[in-house]
């Protein structure tokens, strides 16, 4: 909408199918329809394809989009069917008997040294820093700038009430925002954007990014339109500028490298949070696993390529990076054949879209889930796919007051705990059924999965069995 | 496996027990059994071959056996072999596959030039491990030093028989009887199973198997056998062998306090617990499961262990004069051969530990922080 | 700990190597929490990450020997003089405070630092003052008294970096040859801050979004107490510096990508 001097009048350039005017008409009265006056049917030339070119023609630039990928490939999630408890062991009913889902974030030794006195057991191994997470679901990286002041703090707010970590992005950390340190997980990306000691010292734990699954081997770009006042305070750059982040760190252009910023943090820490490591996943994503595992990282993200983003070319978006599912279960397998598995907490992110695909990824060999389009979900946004535009009408991925405002931060807190809480409960209705009462005993257990699928090398390289296979 | 049947003893005084009692209990229960298998471990059974490893195998026909003599010719030196007395038992399904008994020593060298390994026990289990998926038609039931396992497909009775058991005596006995339902009923597949010294007896079946399998391979193990009662047997090898975890620590790994319980110990002991529990994550035994565990060195010991929530049953006893610790599934196993004594039930995840030379170690009913002070040094 | 300096050696005696850098490192960070100001690290050879996110405001770190990887990394407060050369990364990140190398410090110095001061007496390497950034009184300045190699700047988005192309020997100063002061690909998609040469810089010789532009009085004002600083610091009399011009490279544009992206939804 705009105004036409006093009259009100539909903008439809500007409308992104965010779909808040019908939400929130009063009446009701709003339906958002297709527009079925649309290009002559084509399946090879779809309507998509035919509006980028046309598009490129007009201005020559590359194609902006976010959120995650929206290409119709298949979900391997979907193609996977988990197992139940049937007569040779109970299947325990979570709201009676205790189902544990606490976990940790950061590296477990090898073993344990124990020796036996006459009259003491004394324990003789340290441990590395670890995190204890009261759900095994982390809220990903978003940074101050993808999304506003508001949507930051809601999310905060509903990791101090669900005891698990958020992520800040690549945006440094407002000084509001010192006080949920406890729960934060601070990022170090290329850009190196608002990194000072609070923002290392602080926090609960730190996470490299080298890649992102929406735009693997791609930096950040966030305009110098979103570049407001607040967010040039926590990026510390000057108002209104572009914030690029290079696509490679410039002190990482190797493995070797990758340990020195690990143990540059390290030592800054003092060894007190764990540090870990972002990556997308892309065809030799194991082999870099496991580099990144015994370059010291206690803890490793892998972003499928479904992962959500606030801005990214579409043609990385869309086409580059593999399946999670895929990605998980090869380098859960590559760590254990190595001998490393127990090293890192592996950590799934990008393509989680709810409880069902949470469970999957852990019994493929995750230890915990990050998620972000769903808590952003959880806030109203309806995906529309606009986020690089600023425009965003529920206040979630803007930075425009008029919208910002919008956001009311308990209402949001409440929707994202809630949202957590839920799956959380559905996770522990699933080891239920299966008879499984912590979750530890589920993360990589792919005996208790099975493929339906089209396609049985799928099935191989999950390390899963096809449907009608029995135990063993 | 499902139902089953458990039943263990162990002479803590360290006289011998001849299998008779071991066979009285467990046949006692024979309402836990299907007749697809059954078997017995004996300690203290080769005294005057105690520095040997003693391989009994399971052979289909003359070339795998063969074929093992090839390999261990290779690997080891045999002192004495010899095949393993076994009879006809009327009702028992053939075919009745060969039984050899190996004697062995790992020589010096094999060990020196294989720097990864840590000891001639690591070589014993990799040559284990080689053979029982190598080797078509050989499977190692037990290669532990002064023990053996007999175990076969049939009831407990016929497999008591079979071996003759009566002519065998030791001071310490494990025995199980099989309901399975995951795997077929095959020789290889029924308890106890062995690695080394250790032997496993289990009742239950274990919702975490994918989980605790993944791990064990990790450590080099490598699961042959299609069930879950394997990869129990090589955790405890790995958690008390190889990691040198004191069993009520390793019992305490694989079947955890309840995050709550831990938050409600002393802050010394919740350190220790939270420490275990996050490092063997992966090695905590979940769902239903009563387990008899036997090692044979340094002495003798017997551990008893069910899981936390308490979905089998387990009942432990010792007999009136005190020398005798029994563990068993059901009452009537015990009561069957020691009319007098004590009986009792541990708590749920909670380990009777009975040692020859010590006797009980752990009866399992305190809560296990009161077993020792157990304290962080680093 | 003798007026508050303290003595830490880098060797370790019984094994004749250096210590690891964990072992050095808690000793220098146990001596300053301590309230050591003034610490001697003597026979430093490798040891990376010297002063980590330190943030002890009046410490002076001093350094004999060849310091590893990423000396001054996130830090913010304390000063550290190395007296030798250093090696990659110096300055990494850095929020406050201030490096000074008797010596050179090759590549990637000063990066995507956002405050403080690097002062080196000699030449550098590729990379240097990497996505250096400034934020209103946090600018921070690398100044090299010899020459820089390629990509000097690149991505740079605020702050100083000069490049003052002179051999400072103990008792002589030359001017090295033109094409050893810097090399190629200046200032490449830098979007903010300014480049300093002393001396000319050819077109060819700059990168993608750089442009040469006017050395004007206000540079003149604006360099003069850095350049100060960096005579004081190595006793280089400002008129051998100042005996040469200044060429100054700043940024194309503020938003050198600003049309490069199509935001439109299809």
């Amino acid at each position: 909408m705009r105004f036409n001097g006093d009259r009100i009048v539909p903008d439809h350039d500007n409308c992104v199918a965010c779909q808040r005017c019908a939400m929130k008409c009063p009446q009701g009265a709003i339906t958002i329809k297709e527009n079925e006056m649309a290009f002559p049917a084509h399946s090879a030339y779809t309507e998509r394809i035919r509006r980028i070119g046309w598009e490129q023609a007009s201005t020559g630039g590359v194609m902006l989009s976010s959120c995650g990928n929206d290409l119709p490939y298949r979900s391997i999630f979907d193609d996977l069917v988990l197992d139940a408890a049937q007569v040779t062991n109970p299947a325990i009913d979570p709201l009676r008997e205790p189902i544990e889902t606490r976990c940790f974030l950061g590296a477990r030794p090898d073993r344990l040294d124990f020796t036996e006195t006459e009259d003491e057991i004394l324990l003789d191994t340290e441990m590395s820093p670890g995190v204890m997470l009261r759900t095994p679901i982390m809220i990903g990286q978003m940074s101050l700038g993808s999304i506003s002041y508001n949507a930051q703090i809601a999310l905060f707010r509903a990791a101090m009430e669900t005891g698990t970590l958020v992520g800040t992005g690549e945006g440094g950390l407002h000084s509001d925002f010192y006080e949920y340190g406890s729960i934060i997980n601070s990022e170090v990306a290329s850009g190196r954007f608002g990194i000072n000691p609070p923002y290392l010292k602080k926090v609960a734990s730190l996470e490299i990014k080298i890649g992102q699954g929406a735009k693997p081997g791609h930096g950040g770009h966030l305009p110098g339109e979103k570049t407001t006042e607040m967010i040039s305070q926590t990026r510390m750059i000057p108002k209104g500028t572009d914030a690029l982040s290079p696509y490679p760190h410039h002190d990482i252009y190797s493995i070797e490298d990758l340990q020195q910023l690990i143990y540059a943090l390290k030592e800054s820490t003092r060894y007190r949070v764990p540090v870990g490591v972002k990556v997308a996943a892309v065809h030799n994503v194991a082999a870099i696993a496991s580099g990144m595992v015994r370059a010291g990282a206690d803890f490793i993200t892998i972003d499928g390529f479904r992962g959500g983003t606030g801005a990214a070319p579409r043609i990385i978006r869309d086409h580059a990076g593999i399946p999670l599912e895929l990605a998980i279960a090869a380098v859960d397998q590559r760590l254990r054949e190595e001998g490393i598995r127990h090293r890192a907490t592996l950590c799934a992110g990008g393509s989680i879209r709810y409880s069902a695909d949470l469970v999957k990824a852990l019994a493929l060999g995750a230890d915990v889930a990050m998620i972000c389009t769903p808590v952003l979900i959880a806030m109203g946004c309806r995906v529309c796919q606009q986020c690089h535009r600023g425009l965003c009408s529920w206040g979630i991925a803007t930075q425009n007051p008029t919208y910002t405002q919008r956001l009311d931060i308990d209402v949001a807190a409440r929707r994202v705990s809630n949202l957590l809480y839920a799956w959380n409960e559905e996770l522990r209705e699933i080891c239920g059924a299966m008879g499984i009462d912590s979750v530890e005993s589920f993360v990589g257990n792919r005996d208790r999965l099975r493929y339906l699928g089209p396609n049985p090398r799928i099935a191989e390289i999950l390390g899963v069995k096809h449907a009608g296979e029995a135990w063993g | 496996m499902s139902a089953c049947g458990i039943a263990g003893l162990i002479n803590i005084d360290g006289k011998r027990e001849n299998g008779r009692k071991v066979v009285d209990m467990i046949t006692t229960m024979l309402e836990r059994e299907n007749g697809l298998g059954a078997g017995y471990a004996c300690y203290g059974l080769f005294p005057e071959m105690q520095e040997h490893y003693c391989l009994q195998l399971l052979l289909d026909d003359r070339q795998s056996k063969e074929a093992v003599e090839d390999l261990l010719v290779e690997r080891v030196e045999v002192h004495k072999d010899e095949e393993v007395f076994t009879r006809k038992v009327k009702g028992m399904r053939g075919p009745y596959p060969l039984i050899w008994r190996f004697f062995l020593e790992v020589p010096r060298k094999r060990i020196d030039e294989n720097p990864d390994l840590e000891g001639e026990d690591d070589y014993i289990v990799d040559m284990v491990m080689e053979i029982n998926s190598r080797i078509p038609g050989a499977f190692c039931m037990s290669s532990g030093k002064d023990m053996a396992v007999f175990k076969g497909n049939g009831w407990s009775h016929d497999i008591a028989e079979f071996y003759d058991l009566e002519r065998y005596s030791g001071n310490m006995w494990l025995s199980h009887s099989r309901f399975p339902t995951n795997t077929p009923g095959w020789w290889g597949g029924a308890h106890p199973f062995n690695i080394l010294d250790w032997s496993l007896c289990h009742n239950g079946e274990i919702t975490s198997y994918g989980t605790n399998k993944r791990y064990v391979e990790m450590w080099g193990y490598k699961c042959t056998m299609l069930t879950d009662s394997e990869v129990v047997t090589y955790l405890w090898d790995l958690l008390c062998r190889r990691h040198g975890l004191p069993p009520i620590v390793a019992s305490m790994a694989v079947a955890p306090r309840y995050y709550d319980d831990i938050g409600r110990l002393a802050d010394e002991q919740r350190e220790v617990a939270i420490r275990l529990r996050r490092t063997y994550a992966n090695a905590m035994i979940n769902g239903p499961f009563s387990i008899l565990v036997g090692k044979a060195r340094p002495v003798p010991t017997l551990i008893a262990l069910t899981d936390r929530k308490k979905l089998r049953p387990m009942i432990g006893g010792i007999s009136g004069d005190e020398g005798t610790v029994f563990a068993a599934s059901e009452e009537c196993a015990i009561r069957r051969v020691e009319r007098d004594g004590e009986i009792w039930a541990p708590v749920a995840g909670n380990p009777l530990i009975a040692r020859m030379g010590d006797g009980i170690v752990w009866d399992g009913l305190k809560d296990q922080s009161q077993y020792k002070r157990m304290r962080v040094i680093a | 700990m003798e007026n508050g300096t303290v003595k830490i050696d880098a060797l370790d005696n019984e094994s004749g190597k250096p210590l690891r850098y964990w072992v050095l490192n808690d000793l220098i960070h146990k001596a300053a929490d301590g309230g050591a100001k003034h610490i001697v690290v003597e026979n430093v050879l490798g040891q990376r990450f010297i002063g980590a996110c330190m943030e002890h405001k009046d410490l002076l770190l001093e350094i004999h020997g060849t310091p590893g990887n990423d000396l001054g990394v996130f830090m913010s407060g304390p000063r550290i003089e190395v007296f030798g050369n250093c090696e990659d990364q110096i300055g990494n990140t850095m929020d406050h405070g201030e490096i000074v190398v008797h010596g050179n410090a090759w590549d990637v110095t000063g990066l995507a630092a956002r405050g403080g001061k690097i002062f080196v007496r000699g030449n550098g390497g590729y990379r240097i003052g990497i996505h250096m950034k400034a934020y209103r009184e946090a600018k921070p300045v690398v100044v090299y008294g010899g020459g820089v190699k390629e990509f000097f700047g690149e991505y740079m988005a605020g702050g100083t970096l000069v490049a003052l192309g002179m051999r400072i020997g103990n008792g002589s100063i030359k001017d090295l040859p033109p094409e050893e002061v810097v090399r190629g690909s200046i200032g490449c998609g830098m979007h903010g801050g300014a480049i300093y040469i002393r001396g000319e810089v050819s077109e060819h010789q700059l990168g993608v979004g750089a442009s040469i532009r006017p050395f004007t009085e206000e540079d003149s004002r604006l360099l003069k107490p850095i350049l100060e600083e960096f005579s004081k610091r190595f006793g280089v009399p400002m008129e051998t510096i100042e005996s040469r011009g200044f060429t100054k490279i700043m940024p194309a544009s503020s938003r050198p990508f600003g049309a490069y992206y199509n935001p439109r939804s299809v």
